[in-house]
């Protein structure tokens, strides 16, 4: 609150509360660039940089190390091998012990960080970390899914198996049987503001770390193990992430604890920047996923028996990969009841870096596999897909239980197809688009109806809570504390709307700070798209803790009953007195009440037990539905989005505009995904596209050309979240599946749609056109 | 005759004048800018001209007049910028704090979520604001080519845009508008016609006083590296740390930016950018229109020059195939000495050109397609704006009265080690029939043509059936038949609250 920030105390509702289009809180600092990142912090005098070496091999035993090139290089004032590691070194969020923050002996793959460079500058550091000598042994390597799998590569973790029925007998007695396989490229997070940390020294064993991360008490848990030093000596601090989308939920780690180890190490603040070419070959990606299916159904598209195996690529080490690939599994059903039903999950090891968290957590690979199914079925029978999926929804008793023995009991999905299929009058389009590509030889036409249901909590039961501190000065400005972290997704400005709701105060009075491991302990990562409804539960909890004691000091100073005090817009009515905020809060201090409050929150009525693959992981489903027509030029593969339409579910909203953003910015980041985004390694297993030279984002000419986005503003979460809200970050990740599906009828049209062209992911143009020759050539 | 010498770059950095007399020749602006001036609303996300992170505005005086182009910072080197007015993003709000009318169209349409992009963005946008007073949903995406956006999907960032084209720039809402009168005449005070030596330890920068200066300073240093745009370059020192000392800079030179009809087609000087150069060449053979708007974004293409982009000697490059199927013809010059060769001579192999020691392009001459030609050119990349092709073919075909083939020149980027022409394509096709028939013998020839690569852009065999199918495309275009997805200008843009 700034001194000229007056709140009107005789207003009607508060500025900036709950349900309103609430500007990004520090949208006017962006736009004026004032919002500060870590590399755009002041550096203390002295301040050294630190830079990476890497390994030239995808597999290889070092057999000699030779750093003294770079030891004398100009500007050098360190150089960190595993041996100076003081404490563990490791980084394995999954306590697996796979993961050093430094390679030594062996490397697995290619840009593995072997050493750091500490230098007084960032560009002597960069320049001394190419002069390593590193002699190898090249040993045998398999980069992609197949490759490891002929290889006989073991699991990086446990793999999974969910089931409910007799899956060989529901195959068995079905009329209809098809299989086939599916392959899902990964995809690199492209956060704008890459990976950074900024380690400032202190007292005893004591250090301060400034992390890019989206999970502050890894860092300072993976920073204590690393210097061997316990949790609280580490105070990890983060404001703002330029982008994160789950690449700076574990891959911070390395970054934060080099830098740390440095600063201990020479007692100089140390910060460690790496490149963006850098960053994209030494960080990992979305997991890469090979889909084998075997399917039973019946004449009417009705799915009896799915048995599909999920083989995902995940790199040299476990990271979040067993809980990336249950995922997977927890969502190879999307809106589908299956009767009976074996899902299997198989975590490979590959060499290649390890792949992590990215905004649907194996999810959407998940659900893809459950719509190639669907496609299948539906090219199958000559039939449009989407009367396949509403053949198939989960429906009353008997048809609305998961393969993980969940029962869907929110359901809304029927509701969502037929407004949308109504509001994009899908039926007609359908019927046009197959007459134009009658008569058009070299552009063909497509359209999909694809849904999402999206299961909300963190499989990990125990992630599921958050705490929050918020302090009531004597002016009554309010400063909020939180366990998440800011990176785009306006957490910072929905919780803050909570809490402004909750004191019945305007926005402008809360002052939101930087998440510190100091202020709220032991936190979850902000992930799993559970920021708000985590966080939010959390400030409100801590605000009532603060309004009690408030209500029973007005209660008893003026002699009123507890109901006669009312926090009303920027003001408190005691009896037939009013106050304003900032006076009563003064009134308060005086009185001696405490103002500050720790506020805690956990989901209630999750459980789930992996060994018999059993429970109620999530507390609920977020649902929605996108309709996609594309247009292909069957000569070279290129392609156009000419229109979507989007109807998606975020119970009532906390925030609109910051939803609908959300919804927006997934479509088009899943959109890439499906479409130019394309990992490539060569044979030599390096990474060939780890700059946006060569990796393919959407840019704004490929946002779809009419693109219409809707929130189900009758929807209410039935649960009781923050505000009857719904979480908003991933599920709308799965929305431009429909996208990759209208590429696919475009396609099937050369085969009078009787062949299921098998798209895979990415469907790039090279894709697209080979999939068309391969329908012309017959199949 | 010994121009004057003076031993600084002088230049406007906001509304504060900078004199800069030590630098190294490999000084980027966007280094200088956050680590030395600390303005660090200017961001690095990529250090290679790709996310538009770093966009801020140069000012130029062109014949006395001053406009601003969007530039990214990362790959532009100090040394080029005498007499300019970087602006960057604190520049951009009134010196009150009060936003611009750009700032706070994002602001009020939600157009910044994680904001890292997002002070590029405002960059782009505010250059596209004073450039173009009324732009459509595909000038806006045109303008934004260079500008990467993780978060937002881009639909509020471009209903940002257009609400802030609805008020226009003046002094009152905006300071470039304001100072406009001020910043001419600080920089016309800058303007001395003077040679720029700066010495550095780590080597020399030179900004030539004309191109006779320029001939004469690369004569005498043969082993400089000659700078123009710094789109290729500037990676040379980002990615590969290569030392370019010493360097020549030559953006700034007048004569090399001439743009000039000449018989029966354009002479464009080497250091003419894309965006100088487009109006022209679209008008000479309107394909190439649409092939340079999709090089790089606006920041490379204000930056990059067609020289530049013929000297580098890619084997993608984007501009030789179709300047070598016009059959253009390129001027080399050392000292007082000129020669010309044809554009296709000029690429001897792989990472090789005809070029000595000492000698620059200092021209190229485009001819007109001959009247009744068929002229076309097909880019395909994995993403449709800023990417580099995959493959890039370039057709000039001339039937006689007997609807037969008399002339054929074909050319791709993308398929060998140089941008080449398709020899027995277009032999194959002289004197045959312009008939499906002769196009699948073509298309049969072509094997022999090339032997493409296979690497992260496309594979060996699709770059071969694309091209092959290109042959189609053309048949079909010259036939009347649509065979392409065009921007049909379809681009909806709703309202905010539609």
């Amino acid at each position: 609150m700034n001194k000229s920030f007056q709140p009107d105390s005789t207003a009607e509702k508060i500025i900036g509360g709950a349900h309103t289009n609430r500007e990004h809180d520090s949208a006017s600092k962006h736009v004026t660039g004032a919002a500060i990142y870590i590399d755009d912090m002041p550096e203390a005098a002295g301040t050294l940089h630190g830079y990476l070496g890497l390994s030239a091999r995808a597999h290889a035993r070092i057999t000699a190390l030779e750093l003294s090139r770079v030891r004398d290089a100009p500007g050098v004032v360190a150089v960190l091998t595993a041996d100076d590691v003081p404490g563990v070194n490791d980084i394995s969020p999954a306590g697996l012990n796979d993961e050093p923050i430094l390679a030594s002996g062996e490397v697995k793959f290619y840009g593995q960080p072997v050493f750091a460079v500490i230098a007084k500058t960032r560009n002597a550091a960069r320049r001394a970390a190419q002069l390593a000598d590193i002699s190898y042994e090249d040993l045998p390597f398999a980069t992609d899914v197949k490759a490891a799998m002929e290889a006989g590569h073991p699991d990086v973790c446990p793999p999974l198996t969910l089931q409910r029925g007799d899956v060989e007998a529901g195959l068995e007695k079905a009329p209809r049987r098809l299989s086939g396989e599916m392959h899902i490229g990964g995809q690199d997070h492209f956060y704008l503001e890459g990976q950074i940390a900024m380690a400032v020294p202190g007292e005893d064993d004591e250090i301060t770390v400034w992390s890019s991360t989206q999970h502050p008490s890894e860092i300072q848990h993976m920073v204590g193990h690393a210097l061997g030093v316990p949790s609280n000596a580490v105070t990890v601090q983060v404001r703002r992430m330029g982008g994160g989308f789950g690449g700076k939920e574990t891959q911070a780690n390395q970054f934060a604890c080099l830098a740390a180890i440095a600063a201990k190490r020479t007692g100089f603040p140390v910060k460690i920047r790496p490149d963006r070419d850098d960053d994209m070959t030494i960080t990992g990606k979305r997991h890469d996923f090979h889909v084998a299916y075997d399917v039973g159904y019946d004449d009417d598209g009705r799915i009896g028996a799915v048995d599909a195996t999920f083989s995902a690529r995940c790199g040299y080490s476990s990271d979040l990969s067993g809980p990336v690939t249950d995922r997977a599994l927890f969502h190879a059903d999307n809106c589908y009841f299956y009767e009976d039903v074996r899902l299997r999950s198989r975590p490979l090891m590959t060499h290649t870096v390890s792949n992590t968290a990215f905004r649907g957590f194996g999810g959407p690979q998940g659900l893809l596999g459950a719509e190639r199914i669907i496609e299948e079925i539906a090219y199958q029978l000559g039939r449009d897909p989407l009367d396949i999926r509403k053949a198939n929804f989960y429906g009353e008793a008997g048809r609305n239980v998961t393969p993980y023995h969940q029962t869907v009991e929110d359901n809304i999905i029927e509701r969502i197809i037929s407004e949308l299929e109504e509001s994009s009058d899908y039926q007609a389009r359908r019927k046009a688009i197959i007459a134009f590509n009658k008569n058009s030889p070299v552009i063909r036409k497509g359209i999909a109806l694809t849904p999402v249901k999206f299961g909300i909590s963190f499989t990990a039961t125990w992630y599921n809570q958050a705490g929050a501190l918020v302090h009531v000065y004597r002016d009554g400005s309010i400063h909020l504390n939180h366990g998440g972290t800011e990176m785009g997704q306006g957490l910072n400005t929905k919780v803050a709307q909570a809490l402004a709701e909750e004191f019945q105060v305007d926005f402008a009075t809360i002052k939101i700070t930087a998440t510190s491991t100091g202020k709220v302990p032991n936190t979850s990562a902000t992930a799993a798209s559970s920021g708000t409804d985590l966080n939010a539960m959390a400030a409100a909890d801590a605000a009532n803790q603060i309004k009690d004691r408030l209500i029973d000091f007005a209660a008893e100073k003026y002699s009123v009953a507890k109901d006669m005090v009312v926090f009303e817009p920027n003001r408190v009515r005691i009896g037939n007195q009013t106050f304003t905020f900032a006076e009563f809060i003064e009134q308060a201090y005086i009185g001696r009440v405490q103002l500050s409050a720790a506020g805690f929150y956990k989901t209630p009525e999750i459980h789930w037990d992996r060994q018999t693959g059993r429970g109620q992981p999530f507390y609920y489903f977020a649902y929605g539905a996108a309709v996609s027509e594309v247009s292909i030029d069957t000569l070279t593969g290129e392609y156009r989005v000419d229109r979507v339409d989007v109807l998606h579910d975020v119970g009532r909203s906390l925030n609109p505009a910051i939803d609908k953003g959300q919804i927006e910015g997934a479509f088009i980041q899943g959109m890439g995904w499906l479409t130019t985004e394309e990992l490539w390694w060569d044979d030599k297993g390096r990474l060939r596209t780890h700059a946006p030279s060569t990796y393919k984002i959407p840019l704004a000419s490929d946002r779809p050309r009419i693109f219409n986005v809707k929130l189900a503003e009758w929807s209410e979460n039935r649960k009781r979240a923050i505000r009857r809200s719904k979480a908003v970050g991933e599920p709308p990740f799965m929305l431009p599946v429909s996208v990759l599906e209208a590429l696919s009828m475009a396609v099937a049209s050369i085969g009078d749609y009787r062949v299921c062209p098998r798209l895979d992911a990415p469907a790039t143009p090279e894709r697209v056109l080979m999939a068309v020759e391969r329908l012309k050539a017959g199949g | 005759m010994q121009p004057l010498i003076r031993r600084s770059v002088r230049l406007l950095l906001n509304d504060e004048a900078v004199t800069l007399d030590r630098f190294p020749p490999d000084l980027t602006l966007l280094d200088w800018l956050r680590n030395e001036r600390r303005l660090t609303g200017t961001k690095e996300g990529c250090a290679e001209g790709d996310c538009g992170a770093c966009t801020v505005l140069v000012g130029r005086l062109i014949d006395g007049m001053l406009a601003y182009e969007s530039v990214n910072a990362c790959i532009c080197f100090v040394g080029a910028l005498d007499a300019t007015h970087v602006v960057t993003v604190e520049h951009l709000s009134q010196p009150d704090g009060q936003l611009s009318p750009v700032q706070q169209a994002m602001v009020d349409h939600h157009g910044s979520q994680c904001g890292f992009c997002t002070p590029g963005f405002v960059a782009s946008m505010h250059a596209l604001w004073l450039n173009d007073p009324a732009p459509d949903g595909d000038d806006v995406d045109r303008a934004l080519q260079g500008n990467l956006c993780r978060c937002t999907g881009y639909e509020p960032i471009v209903k940002a845009a257009l609400a802030a084209a609805k008020v226009e720039p003046s002094e009152a809402n905006d300071r470039l508008t304001a100072e406009v009168g001020t910043t001419t005449a600080r920089l016309s005070a800058l303007v001395d016609g003077a040679r720029i030596e700066i010495n550095h330890s780590e080597g020399m920068s030179f900004v030539p006083a004309d191109v006779d200066d320029l001939a004469q300073i690369y004569a005498e240093h043969p082993e400089a590296t000659l700078v123009a745009g710094a789109t290729d370059v500037g990676l040379w020192v980002t990615k590969q740390m290569r030392s370019i000392a010493p360097c020549i800079h030559i953006s700034h030179l007048p004569d090399l930016k001439s743009i000039e009809s000449e018989d029966g087609g354009l002479r464009i000087g080497a250091g003419a950018s894309y965006t100088a150069t487009r109006a022209a060449l679209a008008q000479l053979a309107a394909p190439l229109g649409e092939l340079w708007d999709r090089i790089g974004g606006a920041q490379v293409r204000n930056m990059g020059t067609v020289g530049g982009n013929i000297a580098n000697g890619s084997p993608i490059g984007d501009t030789p195939p179709p300047l070598i199927a016009l059959g253009a013809v390129v001027t080399l010059r050392m000292g007082e000495e000129r020669r010309t060769l044809p554009l296709e001579a000029f690429y001897i192999e792989y990472g090789k050109q005809d070029r000595r020691p000492g000698e620059f392009v200092e021209s190229v001459f485009v001819p007109a397609p001959p009247e009744g030609a068929h002229f076309a050119v097909y880019k395909i990349s994995k993403r449709r704006d800023e990417d580099i092709s995959a493959l890039c073919g370039a057709f000039l075909i001339t039937l006689d009265g007997a609807n037969r083939v008399s002339a054929a020149r074909i050319a791709f980027g993308g398929m060998a080690g140089t941008p080449k022409r398709a020899a027995k394509t277009e032999e194959s096709l002289i004197g045959q029939n312009w008939s499906w028939s002769s196009i699948q013998a073509a298309q049969g020839a072509m094997e022999a043509d090339y032997q493409p690569l296979s690497d992260w852009r496309a594979s060996s065999a699709y770059r071969m059936r694309a091209a092959q199918n290109l042959l189609t495309r053309l048949f079909l275009e010259t036939s009347g038949a649509p065979a392409r997805l065009v921007s049909d200008g379809e681009r909806m843009v709703l309202e905010a609250g539609e």
